[in-house]
């Protein structure tokens, strides 16, 4: 069977960003020990952050950032007449991101504010798939290196890939952090799909939700057991709200 | 001479966002040139707005992928003096660790993956993995001490975890910090490697008159926080900055532009090495020496010498920092008490590419009433036209061809290794 029609062993690959802090497509160059043979791995013919010369014959099209002003609209749209396999880049480009947060404020004022009087055309912002429609989406703010190494290696392997169905408290206890929430902390690790082994934790930061809902994720027993601890519904809201993966999942009566 | 040029690049590849170059010569006359950004705007102040302190840092980082952790310590900076909070020592040497790795791993990824590609007359690094992987590995293996660097003390290289208000959240592991002097021991190495590949590279015979903005030195070469300065002799305090930036809207462009004491300013290595080449490093001081960078350099090609000067400056101020890191006891605080009052604060830090001030307005709950970000390329890019334009001139008069002019142009603006989405922001 072959995987999504893929059928080159060396797939030549592009990379394009839209609205965004391109910090997902920089993860691609990171994780040095094994950048070497990840770039052999690949044919790199499109990717405009870190080399001149545009190929058009690619087969797989990251598409990184969210889509917000006419032009990247049609500048995605074209991309995915040419793509075989469309893959959404980071959080960005499968919710949004945290730009989405920019819906919830009137943008003629937000450009008045900013522009003054020179206004810049922007739309609302929408992840790629409200756009056209998206082959694979890796989410995370930043992707992981790992996930997308592994990714990559299922594409060029020709085996369908799955992501983790667990939350991320499942990595988190693993590494044996102590849990934040014992210590006073909101985090969404409980509700939040595992595969970036839990890095913010560790750091001392709970989870904010970057990589958007884990599979059948037990909401009504997390918040009750945040409320429990003190949390506050809009405190748990803004927490969702803060990289568009929880899109109309709401505590309580508003938002 | 009778030269015709029309070179439109759209985009500027090997450059973070998107910016377009133009450059029209009709008989050797230079009609028109362009340096323009049209990368989409997000409205980070925006957003802001009604947010709670705790998540200012988070949100902001997302401005960059590549000093996502400078905007972090303008960030939590502005909300301390906004607060009257005052961070332990301790936290400080590690805030300033976090900022060497990335001040490293940017410097770095421009030199050796985007600049570098234009001095070897390649299109990007990539054809080296087969006609010089020695040199590919050198590199990844620098920004690799880099990035680890920023993730064991900031708890991730991109967007970072631990930085936050009142200090950092946790201590790192010394086995890590340890591990990590060693390994910046070989960086000193790899750097003068680096240093050997740039001395055979020809920087153009370019110069203009400039006014160069930074931080001001204090005794030592500075990162985060202290006075302003300019080297038209502009002296500001930290919360001054508007007076030093200036901000206005154009319409071509949706980045801002900025002046001060003339029709625009720098900043960045070079504006840093300018103005504070004393305080730096023996061994960047020698380095600086070897490459032919000297003290009042007005030639914006040699921002590279300058950036690679500072990741030597860097590796050797982070080895001594984990030293005394390391001699901490145990039981060592790194947050202070945090209350959130109403008020105002400015936090300006030197990232890779020059002064980044970050200002917000507290309501008596802790949440943003007003914000205001002013981000370095934003401050780069109208000296870039200016810069342009004169070159454009040169070369035109010059007789310059297609080739030639596109080259020159594309690589002055790489120079300044433009941050062009964190412009627009
Ligand atoms: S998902 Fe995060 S890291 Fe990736 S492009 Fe968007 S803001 Fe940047
Ligand atoms: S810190 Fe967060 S992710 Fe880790 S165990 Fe606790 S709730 Fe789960
Ligand atoms: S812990 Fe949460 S916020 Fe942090 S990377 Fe994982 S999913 Fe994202
Ligand atoms: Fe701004």
């Amino acid at each position: 069977m072959r995987y999504l029609h893929i059928d080159s062993p060396r797939p030549r690959i592009a990379v394009f960003d839209f609205t965004d802090c391109e910090g997902c497509e920089l993860q691609l160059a990171n994780k040095e020990e094994t950048l070497v043979p990840f770039l052999n791995a690949v044919e790199i013919v499109n990717f405009r952050e870190i080399a001149t010369g545009a190929g058009e014959d690619y087969e797989i099209a990251f598409v990184e950032g969210a889509i917000s002003r006419s032009d990247e609209v049609e500048r995605l749209k074209a991309i995915r007449g040419k793509a075989r396999l469309l893959v959404a880049l980071g959080s960005c480009a499968c919710f949004g991101g945290v730009n989405r947060m920019k819906n919830a404020y009137d943008l003629g004022a937000a450009n008045a504010e900013i522009y003054g009087r020179t206004p810049k055309e922007t739309l609302p912002v929408r992840s790629v798939k409200e756009v056209v429609p998206v082959d694979l989406e890796i989410p995370g703010c930043p992707v992981s290196k790992d996930e997308v190494e592994r990714i990559v290696r299922h594409l060029v392997l020709d085996v369908p890939f799955a992501f983790h169905a667990y939350p991320v408290c499942v990595e988190c206890k693993q590494r044996f952090t102590t849990c934040l929430m014992e210590k006073g902390q909101l985090c969404l690790g409980p509700i939040v799909r595992a595969g970036c082994e839990a890095p913010c934790p560790a750091g001392g930061l709970g989870c904010w939700g970057c990589r958007g809902p884990a599979e059948a994720p037990n909401l009504e027993e997390f918040f009750a057991l945040a409320r429990e601890r003190g949390f506050t519904d809009q405190e748990i809201n803004e927490r969702m709200a803060f990289f568009g993966g929880f899109e109309g999942v709401v505590v309580g009566g508003t938002r | 001479m009778n030269v015709d040029l029309n070179i439109r690049i759209h985009p500027l590849t090997r450059v973070e966002g998107h910016g377009d170059l133009l450059v029209r010569v009709v008989n050797g006359q230079l009609q028109e040139v362009h340096w323009d950004v049209v990368e989409t705007p997000r409205f980070f102040e925006v957003m802001l707005k009604g947010k709670h302190y705790t998540s200012a840092a988070i949100l902001t980082a997302r401005i960059c992928g590549i000093c996502s952790i400078g905007h972090a310590l303008a960030s939590v900076r502005a909300t301390e003096r906004a607060f009257g909070v005052e961070i332990p020592e301790t936290a400080a040497k590690l805030r300033l660790l976090a900022k060497h790795g990335e001040t490293l791993q940017s410097h770095v990824l421009h030199l050796l993956f985007l600049a570098a590609p234009d001095f070897l007359g390649l299109p990007s690094v990539l054809p080296l993995l087969e006609s010089s992987p020695s040199t590919v590995t050198l590199a990844a293996r620098l920004k690799g001490v880099a990035n680890r660097l920023c993730e064991v003390v900031a708890g991730r290289a991109t967007h970072p975890v631990s930085i936050q208000v009142g200090g950092m959240a946790v201590f790192p592991d010394r086995r890590e910090l340890a591990s990590l002097k060693a390994e910046l021991a070989g960086a000193v190495k790899d750097l003068a490697a680096v240093a050997e590949l740039f001395k055979g590279f020809e920087m153009p015979a370019f110069s203009r008159e400039t006014e160069f903005v930074s931080l001001k030195g204090e005794g030592s070469y500075p990162w985060i926080g202290g006075a302003l300065l300019s080297s038209d002799g502009v002296e500001r305090a930290e919360g001054d900055y508007l007076r030093m930036t200036n901000e206005f809207v154009d319409e071509r462009n949706t980045s801002k532009l900025c002046r001060l004491s003339r029709e625009s300013f720098a900043v960045g290595a070079l504006a840093r090495w300018n103005n504070n080449h004393r305080f730096l490093h023996p061994a960047a001081r020698a380095a600086a020496e070897e490459l032919g960078l000297g003290p009042d350099c007005h030639n914006p090609f040699k921002n590279n010498l300058a950036q690679l000067v500072e990741s030597i400056h860097v590796v050797h101020e982070s080895i001594a920092l984990i030293e005394d890191l390391l001699a901490e006891p145990e039981s060592v605080q790194t947050m202070a008490e945090v209350s959130p009052r109403e008020g105002e604060g400015v936090g300006a830090v030197e990232v890779p590419r020059g002064i980044l001030y970050h200002h917000y307005d507290y309501d008596g709950e802790g949440r943003v009433v007003r914000a205001n970000c002013i981000i370095p390329t934003t401050q780069n890019n109208l000296n870039i036209q200016h810069d342009l334009k004169r070159l454009a001139l040169d070369l035109a008069a010059d007789g310059a061809d297609d080739a030639r002019m596109e080259r020159l142009c594309s690589m002055l603006i790489r120079a300044y290794d433009p941050c062009i989405s964190c412009s627009v922001h």
